[in-house]
């Protein structure tokens, strides 16, 4: 078992989770802005307010007794999610991408009846689903069809790209990749592939799974060495418009690509974890510390995320 | 404005500062001694006197022990509030005497004192008391001459006929001439014993006092007989017909006079409320030195009533067991399952003893999550599940007393004092884990748990910790100081330096 020293970790610039809950999470996100972001509902209505682009919500069933209308609520949708509002996890996620007749087909092809889509909702509000088995509300919104760019790099699963966004700046980026292992999962922790890329272009800098460098997806083979992902610029302003949008000053956004329209914000998180460092095989600190560093001048969107680009460019040989 | 990290260096350095500083002063002027040293043992008894007062005046007169047989006492205190009070002298032996016109409420007095056993010795001489034969009808006097008589064929002497005498009421052996004196009478296996010594002609007296056992709360008084033979006295415990003075018997009066006397008043009552401090021996004489001079002990914790010094024992330990937790949760990065069950599961193995308590706790908690995964099935309510699980656990617990006691293991009786409460909430805690992170993250947590209890519980019962804790509070507000710190600790986690261990450039 090899350790690394705690010298080599500050010279590389590594966050460690006491810095980030004391000098980032504490010091730049109010406390009474964290249900903006806990509660996926409360996110959505949110970034609808602002024109931010965002899957669409269809209706939310809040009580029992309105699952008896759900019936009228899924007429003529041909595709949908539903999904409890403050789930952990990624668990509670019913995806239908097809309608036949009196039946729905799940994406993982297995088809079910009506009842079954009324009593998954029922679970999620009493709380199935939900941290510490809270009470919650299902959100019935629109199914994301993946960018076929980037359907090879995901198994079962929808790839999401988390951008960590510091005082508007976005100051580092990965894709997570679902596997067989992490169950279409889109969890470092539970076995899904990271990709770091450069902020500045969308490149692939580096893949790992569980702490491991990997060049290929292990259940697909597709190699991450070529990835670049598309719509670069307007991830990153989607990622920087959220800044204005909920205040908090330290947070990640999980954004998604969408076949037909584009990139869309998936959900935030005010405590984004730090493995995102071992994906880039770089240190989150440095960064943060040399947006600290800059002369606080009010910037617009783009002058922001012009500037990040040009200063944490990443060439491939760096690493 | 200061920035915040100054701000808490500052008001940290401070506390950690005032903590020693006071922690110092009482070593180096009031001679607290830092290491525990040499140890013992300080018993503090609360009498409390209760009583339903009548109409007239009340007169309340307790008889005051006597230390003798190596006792010593260290201090005395009475509460008397809205009595008169005096301590009278009453043919040599002192009384406390609590006097009110009228009374109208049920009321309580307080007695407390202070004592510790110098040496070990017997008791000394006592007047012996005359001899008076008890009056007895015909039949009875005929059933105690045959037992007398059984008796006196079996012993030796005063002692061995006292002996034989208890053993025979004490094991319920007793042939039908006794049986016949005993159950004819509203009679105590004592009275019996007493009279007859008395018919045969051997002077006996009662010894009153108190059973020492620490953190007893309403402790009665008890009897010895004490018997005289060849010009000294012997002692027996009549429920056992044990001969000695017991060890932890604190000797309050000999003889026949009253303990407790109360004019004007019904249903009075005697109880006593004990702990025990074992303090280092030079703290016990330097305390009975200036027993008249209490600024030193205003000063700690012992200036409080018994029964929250016995509260503040435990209650200055948790402290300790947070430290531990903190550091292993900031320093190290181990994650546990709750933030401070940790400490409340090492409080319960401070009761049971380690490996019982660890023995007891893996087996409620393993046995609760499995049927705690049939209870997920129903999809009950938060509440209604978790009030399912606590009936569950005591359940479990009770199975597990009554089996092991069944199998010959008393320790096991100890499951009890594992608070059902708190392992409800572990189960149900560890079992939400496991639904929703898996088993591996229970493992993960729950281990944790257990070693950040069982650091703590050494911690907490190291006899240093303990001493310097209840001796020493104030070396809590430097605790404070320490905590404060490590809040505002952003430096690395012990577990941080493995797990980005790949980012090492050798690795690569």
């Amino acid at each position: 078992m090899k350790f690394i020293s705690p010298g080599e970790l500050r010279r590389l610039g590594v966050l460690g989770m006491n810095s980030r809950n004391v000098d980032y999470i504490g010091a730049a996100n109010e406390r009474h802005r964290f249900p903006l972001v806990d509660d996926k509902l409360k996110t959505k209505r949110l970034a609808q307010d602002h024109g931010m682009r965002v899957p669409k919500l269809f209706g939310v069933l809040s009580i029992q007794h309105e699952i008896q209308d759900l019936e009228r609520m899924l007429e003529g949708l041909e595709r949908f999610v539903i999904k409890p509002a403050q789930g952990s996890g990624g668990k509670g996620i019913l995806v239908i991408c097809e309608r036949r007749a009196q039946e729905f087909v799940k994406s993982s092809g297995t088809v079910i009846n009506l009842r079954d889509v009324k009593r998954h909702t029922s679970n999620i509000l009493s709380g199935l689903y939900s941290l510490g088995g809270r009470t919650d509300v299902a959100m019935i919104e629109d199914m994301i069809v993946f960018d076929p760019l980037l359907s090879d790099f995901s198994y079962e699963g929808v790839p999401d790209i988390r951008v960590i966004v510091y005082r508007g700046f976005p100051v580092m980026a990965m894709m997570r990749c679902a596997t067989h292992a992490s169950d279409g999962k889109a969890n470092l922790h539970q076995g899904a592939v990271g990709v770091g890329l450069d902020i500045e272009s969308g490149f692939s800098v580096c893949a790992v799974q569980n702490n491991v460098r990997v060049d290929k997806h292990p259940d697909t083979g597709i190699g991450f060495k070529d990835l670049q992902l598309p719509h670069w610029q307007e991830i990153l302003d989607l990622a920087c418009g959220c800044y204005e949008m909920t205040g908090l000053g330290y947070f990640g956004a999980d954004i998604v690509l969408d076949k037909y329209r584009g990139p869309m914000i998936l959900e935030l998180n005010a405590r984004p974890g730090l493995a995102i460092q071992i994906a880039n095989q770089a240190g989150l600190a440095k960064r943060l510390q040399a947006i600290d560093r800059l002369e606080t001048v009010d910037r617009s969107i783009a002058e922001r995320t012009e500037l990040a680009r040009t200063m944490f460019a990443q060439k491939p040989d760096q690493v | 404005m200061m920035s915040s990290k100054l701000q808490i260096s500052l008001v940290a350095g401070l506390l950690i500062a005032v903590g020693l500083g006071l922690t110092l002063y009482k070593t180096i002027e009031l001679d607290f001694p830092l290491l525990p040293g040499e140890k013992q043992d300080v018993w503090t008894l609360e009498s409390k006197i209760t009583f339903n007062p009548g109409d007239g005046p009340v007169e309340i007169a307790l008889a005051l022990p006597e230390t003798q047989a190596g006792w010593v006492m260290l201090d005395e205190y009475f509460a008397s509030s809205g009595f008169g009070f005096s301590v009278e002298d009453d043919a040599g032996k002192r009384q406390a005497k609590w006097t009110r016109q009228s009374q109208e409420h049920p009321t309580t007095l307080y007695y407390k004192l202070q004592v510790y056993r110098a040496d070990i010795s017997e008791l000394g001489t006592s007047p012996v008391p005359s001899v008076v034969s008890p009056e007895l009808s015909d039949d009875r006097r005929t059933a105690m001459e045959r037992v007398v008589s059984s008796l006196r064929e079996r012993s030796s002497g005063s002692v061995s006929f006292t002996a034989l005498l208890l053993q025979q009421l004490a094991q319920g052996g007793m042939d039908q001439d006794a049986a016949f004196l005993f159950g004819t009478r509203e009679a105590t296996d004592l009275t019996v014993a007493m009279d007859v010594l008395s018919f045969a002609g051997i002077p006996s007296q009662r010894v009153r006092g108190v059973y020492l056992e620490d953190g007893r709360r309403r402790q009665q008084m008890s009897t010895l007989l004490e018997v005289f033979d060849n010009g000294s006295w012997y002692l027996f415990d009549p429920t056992t017909a044990k001969p000695g003075l017991p060890e932890n018997f604190f000797v309050w009066q000999r003889g026949e006079r009253f303990v407790l006397d109360v004019i004007g008043g019904t249903s009075s009552q005697l109880e006593f409320a004990i702990v025990k401090n074992t303090l280092p021996v030079k703290t016990v004489l330097s305390m009975e030195q200036q027993a008249g001079d209490k600024l030193m002990l205003d000063f700690s914790i012992y200036a409080l009533p018994v029964e929250q010094q016995g509260m503040f024992k435990g209650l200055l330990l948790l402290p300790v067991g947070a430290l531990v937790v903190v550091l292993l949760r900031v320093m190290v990065g181990i994650r546990t399952s709750g933030t401070f069950m940790p400490i409340l599961i090492a409080l319960a193995f401070i009761q049971t003893s380690l490996i019982t308590g660890l023995v007891i706790f893996l087996t409620v908690v393993s046995a609760g999550l499995w049927i705690r995964s049939y209870l997920s099935h129903l999809n009950l309510l938060l509440v209604a599940r978790i009030t399912a699980v606590v009936i569950l656990v005591i359940l479990i617990m009770a199975t597990l007393s009554i089996v092991t006691y069944k199998l010959g293991f008393e320790q096991a009786l100890t499951v009890t004092f594992l608070p059902t409460i708190i392992l409800s909430w572990t189960i149900e805690r560890m079992s939400i884990l496991w639904e929703e992170e898996g088993a591996h993250e229970v493992l993960i947590q729950g281990g944790g748990s257990l070693l950040a209890a069982i650091l703590a519980y050494l911690l907490m019962t190291m006899e240093l910790v303990a001493h310097l804790t209840f001796n020493f509070p104030e070396l809590m507000i430097s605790l404070l100081g320490v905590v404060l710190l490590l809040g505002k600790y952003t430096g690395y986690r012990l577990s941080e330096l493995y797990r980005f261990r790949y980012l090492r450039k050798d690795w690569q």
